[in-house]
Formats: C-alpha cells, structure tokens, sequence
C-alpha cells in the first residue's frame, strides 16, 4: 500500500520555508512527519501530511509548485533494532533505498517513509514478510 | 511626395494583384514576382535604386553629406553595387546625435507616422515614414508572412506590445493585407489572449518566443491544451532571437506540429519586414529589392568575402522618410546566395546567433546570451525561463544562472546531477565557470515583449 508524500522545491531564500509551511497552517493541513534535504542552494521539503492532496492545490494556488509521490510507510515495532530488521529484507531482495525519514509516536509502533527505486517491488516484499504499511489517513488517526 | 525611382517592378495593376492571389489563396504562396527575379535583374534594380538613394540623400540629409563629404565620396562615384563600400556607415549613435528628425529626407509634412524605440540610455531613436513608406512596409510584410505560411485564411492574433514599437502595426498591415483575420490583441492579459484563441479559432500567432512559450504556460494553467484545444498552427515569431533549442521548445509547448518561423526587422530600416524565413527553414530571405545587405567585419568596417560571419549592415534603397545608408545593425550572422527550393531568388541570411550588443565577456570569453540558452534547453529536466547574472568578485567576473525547473521531483540525486550537467556543459562548450542555482517552477520573471534575462551588474 503506498502513501501520497507531497514534496516542495525550496529555493535557498530566507522564509521560503516559512512561506511554504504557513500557507499549509492557514488550510488546516496537518503535517505528520517530515524530512528537509538541503545543500546552501536548495532544499527538497518532503511531506507527510493529513491531506496531500489538498496541501497540493493549496500551495499551487499561492504560487508554490509541488509534486505528489507514492512512498511506502511503514509500521515497524518500536524497539531497538526493528528498522535494521526492516533494512535487511530489502536489502536481501537488491532494493535500492533512495531516501527514508522516521517518525516515532505515543504507541507501541514507530513508522518509516521509504522511498525505493522499485516502489512496487519494495511493496511486495513488505507484504510477504508479513509488514505493514499505511496510509497518510491512517496515521493521522494514530 | 518623393518619387523613388525605378518602379515598374512593384507597380502590378489591382486586378494583376487580386488574381494572382486568389489563384493562390490557402496555400503556400509567393506574394510578388519580384522574390523570384533573376540575380542579373535584382542587382539592376538595386544599382539603379541606391544611385537614386543616395542622391536624394546628399541632396537632403545633411550630416550624412557632411559624412560623405567627409569620405571624399560624391554620389556620382557610385557606378556599381561594389561602389557602395565606399560610403560612410550609419550608426544608431548618428541618429541619437540627429535626434529626431536630423537624418529624415523628408520634411515633417510628408510623415504620416512616427515610431520610436525605447532608448534604455538618452534619447529614443525616432524612425517615421511617408504615406509611399507605409505601402512599402506593408508590402515588405505581405511577402514575409507568406514566406512564413501565412495565407489569407488565418485568424492572425497579434501578441506583439501595439504602440511606439514597430512590430505589432508591422505585421497587423502585412497580414491584414494578405487578407488574414486580425486580432489586435497586444501582450498582457494572458487568459483573455487564451480565451480569443478558443473563441475565435486563431490559427497564426505573432510573438516573441518568449511571449509564445507564457501563453502556452498560461493555457495550461487554465486546463487548456495547446494542441489538443487550440487550433494554432503557425507561429511568426520575432523581436527575439529564435535558436534552434528555443525552437524545440516551442514545440513542446505547441505540439510537434505548430509551424515555427521567424523574421527579422528593426525599426530604424522599417521594422519587421527586411527578412523571413520560408518553409524551408534555411535563414531568413532578404527584401533585396528594398534591401542590400553587406556583412562587415566589426572591427574593420571591411566588406567580408561572401558565406563569411560577421556584423550585416543594411542600406535601405526605396524608402523615402529616413532613407539610412550602410546602417550597422550590429546583428552576427552570414549571407547565402544560392537559389532556395522555395522558388525564391532573394539572397538568405542566416538565423541570426547573437546581437555584438548583447555579447558578454565574462572572464575574457565572449559569450552570447543564446549559447548559455542552448546548454539549458538541452538539459530535459529544465524549463525555458532562466537568468544570467554577472556581479564583479575583487578583479574576477562571476557568473550565476538561476533556472527553472520544468517539475518539481523528489529526487535529490537528480537535482544534483542537473545542476552538475549544466555547470559541465558551460565548461566544456563555452568555457565558462558557473554558479547554478536551481528555482522552482514559475518562479522567475515571464516577459510579453523582448525577455530580459541579463543582469549585468559588473560595473562598467
Ligand atoms: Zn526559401
């Protein structure tokens, strides 16, 4: 199953990423977990939000571009050593991971967003080992 | 009304101009016969044309006899076309200097209209034109926008800034005269440009590439496909440099199929109308029984060997307002004579591949800001707007390009490897060190006239 992350351009401009965060606080899109990639010229802001879908459009029409991507996340138990466990199934089956960022939540469970070169393979394996994975929706219930 | 020689050539009776048009209408056409006369009968008309130009020009214009005078040159020592290096240049400094009416033939009076260009530093160069001018340009303009595929069955929607500028009423005569539609719709408003388009099917556009590529940016804003929802299958571009990158890339926009052509004019000889492209896309044919071209080199002011690069230099020889003689454009491009498979016998010149003026030297490489296009137009991932921006760093020039990507992605690894390609491009094919700075889509400024995509802020 995969997730919708939303992912921002950042040009390296003091508040632009200010501007990008208050235009999704104004709409009432909730962001769950993030990852900020940057270099002193740019910045890749990727989203876990609520609604991406709405982040999206609300963006586009305050002159923000963004795009929408399938990501997989993934529940894993919240102990020590899980997200090795997680790696070493991919690993075995010569995914490549091209980025991941974690969240951790008031629960027994901690998630991973996980972007692979081969996302539909990345999501079959999961499924045979028997992980699992959500949906942004869901974890916002979380 | 002056009365510029030799005119049995374009002096075709109505009917003659009627038939000859309606036999062609809703196909390629040539407009006048005088595009396919023999080489023998150009030059005889050129000969006879610039003897009476120059004339006219001793007689009337006094800084360019002084000029003259100044050369030990007496309009009787021209006896042929080689005689014509012999005359002293027109610079757009003589008609700064002459400003406004100094280098006009003509007296006030006889004008019918008057034009300016917007002068970044002092003083507009003024241009204007007798009622026999007007007719010429019009003229000059039918014949170029049939080159271009125009014919009398489009609806020709005028995206040029209508005003002191001379392309937009330009191609608004030219085309109308053909019998095209026109909408006048100037630049600006870009949705209503968008929804006429729709509305009333246009099928010939007239923009610089610029323009051409915002429109295309807004309809699809708006939902609309430029392909798919537009009828839109010619596009007279001008007033900017049209490289072949740019061109692709108006494909992308347009569809595979729009028909891209360009033409070249500037307001001191007429405005658009001295050259076009015709559908072979093999440089851009020259006017020549208006027209006479010289490529020069720059730094000599020599007359260069035939097919040779160099600065092109234009004497106007049946213009009656400002007849300007050996005018340096200070346009970089080639001449070519050879017959064209259009039918055509007026000699081509070569789409041009930069302006001396717009030239930069950055580090001591002579650059043109078309070269820095290319390397970016070849790089798929990127978009058409782009900035050059050179500051001075102590005594060394540095360059920054800011970009814009066509899509945002979520992949740093590709983000790095466009910025490395750029930077690797400029090194290797122009020798130039830069800075890249990627942006986001639509985020750098959209032009609806000339782009202004230099900001030069070494100081001079
Ligand atoms: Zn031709």
């Amino acid at each position: 199953m995969f997730a919708k992350q939303l992912t921002v351009f950042i040009e390296n401009r003091t508040g632009r990423l200010a501007e990008v965060l208050g235009v999704l606080r104004e709409n009432n899109v909730n962001i769950l977990s993030l990852s900020l990639a940057d270099t002193t010229e740019f910045g890749l802001l990727r989203l876990i939000v609520d609604n991406a879908a709405a982040g999206k459009e609300k963006l586009t029409e305050k002159g923000f571009s963004s795009l929408l991507s399938d990501v997989s996340i993934i529940k894993i138990p919240h102990k020590v050593g899980s997200l090795q466990e997680l790696l070493k199934i991919i690993d075995k089956n010569g995914v490549n991971i091209e980025y991941m960022y974690g969240l951790s939540v008031k629960c027994d469970d901690a998630f991973i967003v996980l972007k692979a070169s081969d996302g539909k393979k990345v999501d079959e394996i999961l499924t045979a080992n028997g992980v699992g994975t959500i949906t942004c929706e869901e974890l916002a219930q979380i | 009304m002056i009365e510029a020689g030799a005119d049995s050539y374009d002096k075709r009776s109505e009917d003659e101009i009627i038939e000859y048009y309606t036999s062609q209408k809703g196909t390629e056409m040539i407009w006048s016969k005088e595009e396919t006369l023999p080489r023998e009968e150009i030059e005889r008309i050129q000969l006879e044309r610039l003897q009476e130009t120059v004339s006219r020009v001793y007689e009337k214009v006094a800084p360019y006899r002084k000029k003259m005078d100044e050369a030990g040159v007496k309009p009787e020592d021209i006896r042929t076309l080689a005689d014509l290096s012999k005359l002293p240049f027109v610079t757009k400094q003589d008609m700064r200097d002459n400003y406004p009416f100094g280098l006009f033939a003509v007296g006030k009076d006889e004008l019918v209209r008057i034009h300016a260009s917007s002068g970044t530093t002092g003083k507009p160069t003024v241009v204007g034109y007798t009622q026999g001018d007007l007719k010429t340009w019009t003229e000059c303009v039918s014949r170029i926008a049939c080159m271009g595929g125009a014919t009398g069955k489009d609806v020709a929607q005028i995206c040029f800034g209508y005003g002191m500028f001379t392309g937009a009423l330009g191609l608004h005569y030219g085309l109308e005269n053909i019998g095209a539609a026109i909408v006048p719709s100037s630049t600006g408003n870009s949705q209503k440009q968008i929804m006429y388009m729709q509305d009333f099917e246009t099928s010939l556009l007239v923009a610089t590439p610029s323009y051409a590529l915002r429109l295309a940016e807004v309809a699809k804003e708006m939902g609309v496909e430029p392909e798919r929802d537009l009828k839109v299958r010619i596009a007279l571009v001008g007033s900017e440099l049209l490289t072949d990158a740019m061109r692709e890339e108006m494909h992308k926009f347009w569809g595979k199929d729009i028909l891209i052509t360009s033409n070249y004019g500037m307001s001191e000889l007429m405005g658009p109308g001295v050259s076009g492209e015709c559908l072979e896309h093999c440089g851009m044919h020259i006017n020549e029984d208006y027209f006479i071209p010289e490529i020069i080199d720059p730094k000599t002011g020599e007359v260069l060997p035939v097919g040779e690069q160099g600065e092109l230099v234009i004497t106007c020889i049946k213009k009656e307002g400002l007849p300007l003689i050996r005018y340096r454009t200070k346009d970089i491009t080639r001449l070519f004579y050879e017959k064209c498979k259009c039918g055509r016998t007026f000699c081509r010149m070569e789409n041009l591949s930069g302006r001396s003026d717009d030239m930069l030297k950055i580090r001591g490489v002579n650059v043109f800001p078309s070269q820095i296009e290319e390397v970016i137009l070849s790089v798929e991932e990127l978009g058409p707007h782009y900035e050059i921006i050179l500051e001075r760093e102590g005594f060394l020039d540095k360059l920054t390009i800011r970009v814009e990507l066509a899509h945002v992605t979520d992949s740093f690894a590709v983000l790095e490897k466009i910025t490395a390609e750029v930077k690797n491009k400029l090194k290797i094919m122009l020798g130039l060190d830069a800075k890249v700075l990627l942006v986001s889509p639509n985020t750098l400024q959209r032009f609806e006239g000339k782009a202004k995509r230099v900001k030069d802020l070494r100081s001079k």
